[in-house]
């Protein structure tokens, strides 16, 4: 399948090389697309591609590879692509372990890398560089908005998360703004299906709410198990468990949960309304908030591309940190480190006919950058 | 800590146990009898899944998926036999590892293929939903009682169809001494296919049950595959018995370990610190008490007559 892909995008880049007799701008794209993460790589890959598609730009080559959510592989995927596809910019990475794998080699060898999802905090801080920019957020962003926003209505919050880089950016981010007071703080462990023993600590706890991240089937078994427990505490997360990719899934469980994110399909702008009405007729799905994240990472490349040759290291970094596109989120800048300065939401899970989606009830932060930035010596 | 914590916590490790037996019980009871380490033991878990949530979403009834998965899983498991496995039992168990590995790449990619990279919605039916109150002022989900039961039921099964049944002695002659019982006139061949779909059969009805209760979506296997093998390796390769006793070893170590090890820690270091480590140690936990039960009895332990 991925070759089947990566040789018809090369015909076709190829053909259009011949016509326009320039080299082609090679994009590496390493993502998740087998195993259990698979859906937010699929979400990530195919908005990117349509992307290209759309904006009839002929000169971007896509080199995709599966990273099967192993750092290892994904480590091994970047020297290849560097080394001998000899690519221009890289893309496509949704988890943050894999980031911290991949990311500083990366831009050490002097190509840019833009992501499209995950943003630990390392890289946010002290070990900013030039060649790195986050085109969704710092991890502790999202999470930051729902401790924001608990403290409307809740004083004793249990909190979770997975023990990796984007979990613990996770609980640090929401504790940052909540000012209640915790009932419990536990790490899982990543890729765990089974939250028994997690959920029999809530109800012991006292709590008066939940906050999660668990992202991808994590996230999934727990609301499960959590319905079903009797404990009834209303549950507030990030996006990332109440996405598009995973609703189907959750079912019922999820209906009427707040959770935080930067874009959501009912957003009041023309990109967004653009965005989602190409992706449902391509893909006949909603896309998630992986696929607005990663549309917007391929149109600020196209922005760039306009302005700058991207063989011109200096000029077409200085055309991406304009950030001259219209992002599906709407204001869309970048901080000094080069990560978003973005709005974010609070959602509601809802129904809309037969289908869960998400609404936006409210704005926990306007124009929010990150904690880190005066880390970064740029 | 309060009584009615410590009483849903054990029975929160009796059931990850319990549902760890469904998976390891097949494993083990093929590994006794054809001598065959069945790595793709884990897709027939995730066929068994997808089984059910897809008759289940067609037809709106989770029993039906429920038979459904274990027609699917024991009809995949025997097509692999025939197909596959048989040639394999005369091979080193580094030629079984890879064709059984290939086997893992295959089924995942083609169920990916079938339903797509997106998980799929299986829910507990209504019958077994919500939670019942407990001794002490606790409350326990049902379905997670409902599958205590069940695999319970299948020990006594198993227990009953090795012990007392023709096709149990079979499989014992089979185990013990397998030119022999061929020279008897018992048609091996026929033997073996049925053990391995038996076994396929109750890694299907695992993962069916633990689909309504996780998410159904490709690659949900190989944990669970991972898992089993510790129980079985525990519990002595081959054995019944010691797969079930593994079992409910690995669950209520897995389940008090997470539980338990953050508050020790916190005793001695601060809670944010203890949560990370104890969370850390927890999940190392089910090898380390692993590699100290083989240090001591390196067969497991229940190991098998052979």
């Amino acid at each position: 399948m991925r070759k089947i892909l990566t040789a018809s995008l090369l015909a076709l880049s190829m053909t259009a090389a011949g016509a326009a007799l320039a080299d082609p701008v090679k994009i590496g794209v390493i993502t998740t697309l087998s195993g259990g993460g698979a859906g937010l790589g699929v979400d990530t890959r195919d908005a990117l591609v349509l992307a290209f598609r759309k904006s009839g730009n002929t000169d971007v080559e896509l080199v995709i590879e599966d990273d099967a959510q192993k750092p290892e592989l994904a480590v091994q995927i970047a020297e290849k692509m560097i080394q001998s596809d000899k690519v221009d910019l890289m893309t496509g990475i949704i988890w943050s372990n894999l980031a911290m794998a991949v990311v500083p080699n990366t831009v050490a060898q002097d190509v840019i890398y833009l992501s499209p999802n995950a943003g630990p905090s390392a890289l946010a801080g002290a070990n900013c560089h030039k060649n790195y920019f986050n085109v969704a957020y710092q991890n502790d962003n999202f999470h930051e908005a729902m401790g924001q926003y608990a403290n409307q209505d809740y004083k004793k919050t249990f909190i979770l998360a997975p023990n990796y880089p984007a979990g613990k950016d996770s609980l640090t981010g929401f504790k940052r703004y909540y000012k209640g007071e915790l009932a419990g703080e536990l790490y899982t462990q990543v890729g765990q299906t089974d939250y028994a023993a997690e959920i029999a600590q809530i109800r012991a706890s006292g709590a008066d709410s939940v906050f999660f991240f668990l992202p991808g089937g994590m996230g999934i078994a727990f609301m499960k198990q959590y319905a079903q427990s009797g404990v009834g505490l209303p549950v507030l997360g990030p996006s990332f468990s109440f996405s598009q990719d995973v609703l189907p899934a959750v079912g019922d469980a999820a209906l009427g949960v707040k959770n935080s994110a930067s874009w959501s399909k009912d957003l009041d702008n023309e990109a967004s309304k653009e965005f989602v009405e190409a992706f449902q007729a391509e893909y006949g799905r909603l896309p998630s908030i992986y696929a607005a994240q990663s549309w917007d990472t391929a149109n600020l490349i196209l922005s760039a591309l306009a302005k700058a040759d991207v063989k011109d290291k200096d000029a077409f970094r200085a055309a991406l940190k304009e950030a001259d596109f219209k992002s599906v989120r709407g204001e869309f800048t970048f901080n000094t480190n080069q990560h978003p300065i973005q709005n974010i939401y609070v959602r509601e899970v809802v129904k809309e006919g037969d289908v869960l989606t998400n609404k936006i009830i409210g704005t926990a932060f306007e124009k929010h950058g990150d904690a880190y930035v005066e880390q970064c010596k740029m | 800590m309060s009584a009615a914590l410590l009483i849903e916590q054990l029975l929160n490790g009796l059931q990850l146990g319990v549902m760890l037996f469904l998976i390891a019980a097949g494993l083990t009871l093929i590994f006794g009898v054809m001598g065959l380490i069945n790595l793709a033991h884990g897709s027939l878990y995730m066929i068994g899944a997808f089984a059910c949530a897809a008759v289940a979403a067609a037809t709106g009834s989770f029993w039906l998926g429920l038979a459904a998965s274990l027609g699917a899983a024991a009809a995949a498991g025997a097509l692999m036999e025939v197909a596959i496995i048989r040639r394999l039992y005369e091979r080193d168990h580094l030629d079984q590892v890879l064709a059984t590995f290939a086997l893992i790449l295959i089924l995942s990619e083609g169920t990916r293929w079938l339903f797509g990279s997106f998980p799929l919605y299986l829910d507990i039916p209504p019958l077994l939903q919500g939670a019942v109150p407990l001794p002490g002022g606790g409350q326990y989900q049902l379905y997670r009682l409902a599958i205590i039961g069940v695999g319970i039921v299948v020990a006594v099964g198993l227990y009953l169809l090795i012990s007392r049944t023709r096709l149990g002695m079979r499989i014992r002659a089979g185990e013990s001494d397998r030119e022999m019982i061929a020279a008897l006139g018992v048609d091996i061949r026929t033997l073996y296919t049925v053990v391995f779909a038996l076994g396929a059969a109750l890694a299907g009805l695992a993962g069916a049950l633990v689909g309504a209760l996780q998410s159904v979506q490709v690659g949900m296997g190989e944990p669970a595959l991972i898992l089993a093998f510790v129980v079985i390796v525990i519990g002595g390769i081959g054995s019944i018995k010691g797969a079930l006793v593994g079992a409910i070893l690995v669950g209520v170590v897995d389940t008090m370990g997470r539980f338990l090890l953050p508050k020790l820690l916190a005793l001695t270091m601060p809670a944010s610190q203890a949560n990370l480590v104890g969370a850390a140690l927890a999940s190392m936990l089910i090898y380390i008490v692993m590699a100290l039960i083989l240090a001591l009895r390196p067969r497991g332990l229940f190991a098998g007559q052979a």
